[in-house]
């Protein structure tokens, strides 16, 4: 057991934004529309380990990643870097939050188009006051491109003259200019070709395995998650309704939104097609999310208990917390129907795999 | 491939091109693939690789950008699309052969409830009265899966989620019965849940209304669940085509061994991308386009022409060693 | 992959020709603009020296005499050389106008990107004081302080400065509100740059195009203001050389001596097309890539 406190640990946090538009709603008596992006979430965060956070949007995993990093102050809860809490934009915070930086989705809009490459990694290192000396300074900066991947002879460029791929990979040269100990990654592949998208996350573990980064990876695609995440967060309307060991999740999803997230995954193999439809429905009202489990009002199983009583986030097996009153009651054909697609030469033939 | 007669569009040997001062892109170079009756049909590539590019060329729907077709046909029940003046082609589009494109947020007139969006349509091509336009609609509505598609008929698009937008774009689509569907990448802008029940959705109207789809995405996964031939693009140029089956079981060109290889697997394992980039297509590569990146490149490839051979049961690629592959 | 070999090749081809010539080449507007500009300059510094007249001083014998040798331009009523004035008042028109665009550029942009950065309650109570003075028509305005005030050089400058510097607020604010969601905007506070520095070297370089731009319009705009105060009399007053001074001057004698008040319009129109181009090439030129 480890008696230091984890790098990361977020307890209890929430996140409401009110609806805009309204800026002295409260001063004629009326009562702002909140919605509440994030709902109570607890996690916490290992040095060198990777945690996965998916689900689809509006499940608030961006605005989670961004009250961890600081752009958000929270509404309630803490957030504490090294057992010490990160309030708002005071000193401390400041100093800590140069240990978790953030890499963001759409790389043609990270970088500013004014500065050259080595004018942005400049800035960064004469801030934080981290090298000292012109010479030194370039040497540092021509470093850090080779760790990302990029010669330094393209530094005089601006961000436009560079593919997606490669502003990405500035970018992450960019956080690594402060040294940091947690990177969150809010879908850092998802603007980019799958050909690139494998290409930056095998630079992400290359530079984990370098380095001993934490990362948050954020992401809608569960398979890219799975490949570099060591445990998984299942998010849904601004909960986490599944952490697991990514195994563990593939292998047998506990709650049923991550198993209908799981089937809803087009697989690239027309043998096994599915016909059904893995989730009916639409989003729940996020200013108004319904009564008990969040879930229920599309969930293929859900009882009255479901729409009464909003279940915790429980351990219901090792390792294994489930946010569900039914957690891992759901037959595995109940969602999960493949039936083989019919040959040419055997149509009679159909075969079921859960 | 399919013989024309039984195909209902038959591309042959496009060419487009997109004209800026100084500048000139062939986004399409020499394509030519055939869409059967009722058949799904997948084109696949990366950004860049002309797949857009050759689905709007097919109604000249180039939204102002500087894009004209240099060569080849487009056979629709034997008339040349390519030829055909703009007149004419206006009457087909949205008639005959139906568009829906990738982003749902911009392409329905936010100004403009989207019952009367789908009843322009049905009132244009298929001379409908009001009363019985609105009822056509809502019927079509509630065939997309929208539901209390009466109440919906009046509402504006900012009042419809992502997914249901698409749905209205498609009942837009089919409003007119089209025999062909073009849909530009309809799902990559939605979530993976709804991606599936918009997949679900297209397969049923396919059979139901006995239509064609062109489904142009970059999602292999999409293609193995959804089409029944596929076409892959790189650089402008159709590199293999054959029925799906076929093509995931054993690919004959090495650039989709490459994209197939690069997709995250089942068990975890360790992704190998592609090295390097796709190329500028205002200087491209001299024969083969894809053999700067080829593990398999030899001189030969160098040369190589851009044609199509078919070398299997309906399954043709453009690479020249294609014996030579494991 | 970073166990081969670096990337070294931009995917994009990068910008050819980042000389100047070659901009200069392939941004017509800008070009002109220059030209025209350089032109207007020489003339101003250069004109007066070479004139064998001077602007004010009178000379009744020589009164009304249309363009010939002696007079290129002709005479006015108090036979002062046309040709001469316009040459002086383009000076002084030139003064006033720099400067009554760059004060209010300066406090305008400079209100408008804190307003849009800080946003919440301030951004509010700034922006309707904004629509307030917006509701006045222009020279309403205008003509009130300067009439409160007094005519004279100052006191234009000032009524200029607070009247015109909401419309600087306003386009560098939205702009701003827009750049401040921007990721690289957003990088930048979760690298714990100060506020300070992410509005002087993120924000405003990219938010202040649009305003450079309006700036050339209101050159344009502020000579015309300035000549129309003047013709109304609240302006430059005379026995100074001013282009709408001149026009009012002349307008007895549209019919007659019709050079008096053309000559001076045309200057206007010619210095109006110049700031156009200018404002069209500076658009083109500053226009990030990509």
């Amino acid at each position: 057991m480890n008696s230091n406190p984890p790098l990361l640990e977020v307890r209890s946090l929430r996140k409401s934004f009110e609806a805009s538009g309204r800026p002295f709603v409260r001063f004629v008596g009326g009562r702002p529309r909140l919605l509440q992006a994030v709902r109570d979430v607890s996690l916490s965060l290992e040095a060198g380990e990777t945690l996965g956070l998916v689900g689809e949007s509006g499940c608030g995993k961006s605005s989670l990643g961004r009250c961890i990093v600081g752009l958000y102050p929270p509404t309630a809860g803490e957030i504490l870097y090294r057992g010490t809490p990160l309030h708002g934009n005071t000193g401390g915070h400041r100093t800590a939050s140069r240990r978790i930086q953030m890499i963001f989705q759409d790389p043609y809009a990270s970088l500013n188009p004014r500065l050259s490459v080595e004018a942005a990694l400049t800035e960064v290192l004469r801030v934080h006051d981290l090298v000292k000396g012109k010479g030194e300074i370039r040497e540092r900066v021509d470093q850090l491109l080779l760790t990302v991947g990029l010669s330094p002879s393209l530094k005089a460029q601006l961000p436009h003259a560079f593919s997606g791929g490669q502003r990405q990979r500035i970018s992450i040269a960019r956080a690594l200019a402060v040294e940091p100990e947690i990177i969150v990654a809010d879908e850092p592949v998802s603007a980019l070709d799958v050909s690139i998208q494998a290409q930056i996350v095998n630079l992400f573990i290359e530079l984990r395995e370098r380095f001993g980064l934490a990362y948050i990876f954020i992401a809608h695609d569960l398979s890219v998650v799975r490949h570099i995440s060591n445990r998984i967060a299942v998010m849904y309307l601004g909960q986490i309704v599944e952490m697991a060991p990514s195994k563990g999740l593939f292998r047998e999803p506990g709650h049923p939104y991550t198993r209908s997230l799981l089937s809803a995954i087009p697989k690239p193999d027309p043998e096994h097609r599915r016909r059904v439809v893995s989730l009916e429905g639409e989003l729940p009202d996020p200013y108004a999310p319904p009564s008990g489990c969040s879930f229920s009002t599309r969930c293929p199983i859900a009882v009255e208990r479901c729409r009464t009583v909003m279940p915790e986030l429980k351990e219901h097996r090792a390792r294994r917390e489930v946010r569900c009153h039914r957690a891992f009651e759901l037959p595995a054909s109940t969602t999960c129907r493949y039936q083989k697609a019919p040959t040419a030469s055997s149509s009679t033939t159909r075969g079921r795999k859960s | 491939m399919i013989a024309p007669a039984n195909s209902i569009l038959s591309i042959r040997d496009l060419v487009t091109v997109f004209e800026t001062p100084g500048r000139r892109v062939v986004a399409v170079d020499g394509v030519s693939f055939d869409i059967g009756k009722a058949q799904m049909f997948g084109l696949v590539g990366e950004s860049g690789c002309g797949k857009t590019a050759t689905c709007r060329s097919i109604l000249r729907l180039f939204s102002g950008a500087p894009a004209r077709i240099l060569a080849g046909s487009i056979l629709y029940n034997g008339i040349d699309l390519a030829q055909m003046d703009e007149h004419r082609l206006s009457d087909i589009r949205g008639a005959e052969i139906g568009m829906i494109f990738q982003d749902p947020m911009t392409s329905l007139n936010p100004t403009m409830r989207i019952g009367k969006q789908i009843a322009e349509g049905l009132r244009r091509h298929r001379g409908l009265g009001r009363r019985q336009a609105r009822q056509a609609a809502i019927d079509l509505l509630g065939t997309v899966g929208v539901p209390r598609p009466a109440t919906r008929f009046d509402d504006y698009p900012h009042q419809f989620s992502g997914g249901m937008r698409q749905r209205v774009l498609i009942a837009i689509a089919l409003a007119c019965r089209p025999r062909l569907l073009i849909a530009d990448e309809p799902t990559t802008a939605l979530d993976v849940t709804i991606q599936d029940q918009i997949l679900r959705l297209l397969l049923r109207l396919k059979d139901e209304f006995s239509m064609s789809v062109l489904l142009v995405t970059h999602d292999l996964g999409v293609v193995a669940q959804t089409c029944d031939r596929v076409a892959v693009m790189y650089a402008g140029r159709i590199v293999e085509a054959a029925n799906t089956q076929a093509l995931f079981k054993r690919s004959l060109h090495p650039y989709t061994r490459a994209l197939l290889a690069s997709l995250p697997r089942d068990d975890g394992q360790a992704l190998t991308p592609i090295g390097g980039a796709p190329p500028d297509l205002a200087v491209p590569p001299a024969g083969c386009r894809f053999h700067p990146r080829c593990r398999y490149a030899v001189d030969a490839c160098r040369s190589a022409d851009k044609v199509l051979a078919t070398v299997a049961d309906g399954h043709a690629t453009g690479c020249i060693r294609f014996d030579v592959l494991p | 992959m970073t166990s081969t070999a670096p990337d070294s090749a931009p995917a994009a081809a990068t910008s050819t020709g980042r000389t100047w010539f070659a901009t200069l080449r392939r941004n017509r507007s800008l070009t002109a603009g220059l030209v025209l500009l350089t032109l207007l300059v020489l003339t101003m510094s250069v004109g007066p020296v070479l004139s064998p007249y001077d602007a004010v001083s009178i000379d009744l014998r020589a009164a009304l005499q249309p363009p010939n040798a002696t007079h290129w331009l002709g005479t006015d009523n108090l036979g002062r050389d046309v040709l001469t004035r316009i040459v002086a008042a383009a000076r002084l028109d030139m003064q006033i106008a720099v400067i009554c665009v760059l004060l209010p550029f300066a406090v305008g942009s400079l209100v408008g990107a804190i307003s849009g950065y800080i946003g919440g309650k301030i951004d509010a109570v700034l922006m309707r004081l904004v629509d307030m003075l917006w509701a006045f028509p222009f020279y309403v305005l205008v003509i009130a302080i300067v009439g409160t005030l007094g005519p004279g050089l100052t006191n234009m400058y000032l009524a200029f400065t607070l009247v015109v510097w909401i419309s600087f607020a306003r386009i560098v604010r939205g702009e701003v509100l827009v750049l401040k969601r921007a990721e690289y905007v957003m990088a930048a506070r979760v690298l714990g740059f100060s506020h300070t520095r992410i509005i002087v070297r993120h924000v405003l370089p990219n938010a202040i195009t649009p305003a450079i731009v309006f700036a050339m319009a209101d050159v344009v705009l502020t000579i015309l203001a300035v000549t129309s105060l003047s013709f109304l009399g609240l302006g430059i007053q005379p026995p100074a050389a001013e282009w709408g001074l001149m026009i009012a001057e002349g307008r007895n004698f549209i019919f007659d001596a019709w050079w008096i008040s053309t000559f001076p319009g045309i200057a206007i129109i010619l210095t109006g097309i110049t700031f156009a181009l200018l404002g069209d090439g500076i658009d083109d030129l500053l226009r990030p890539k990509g």
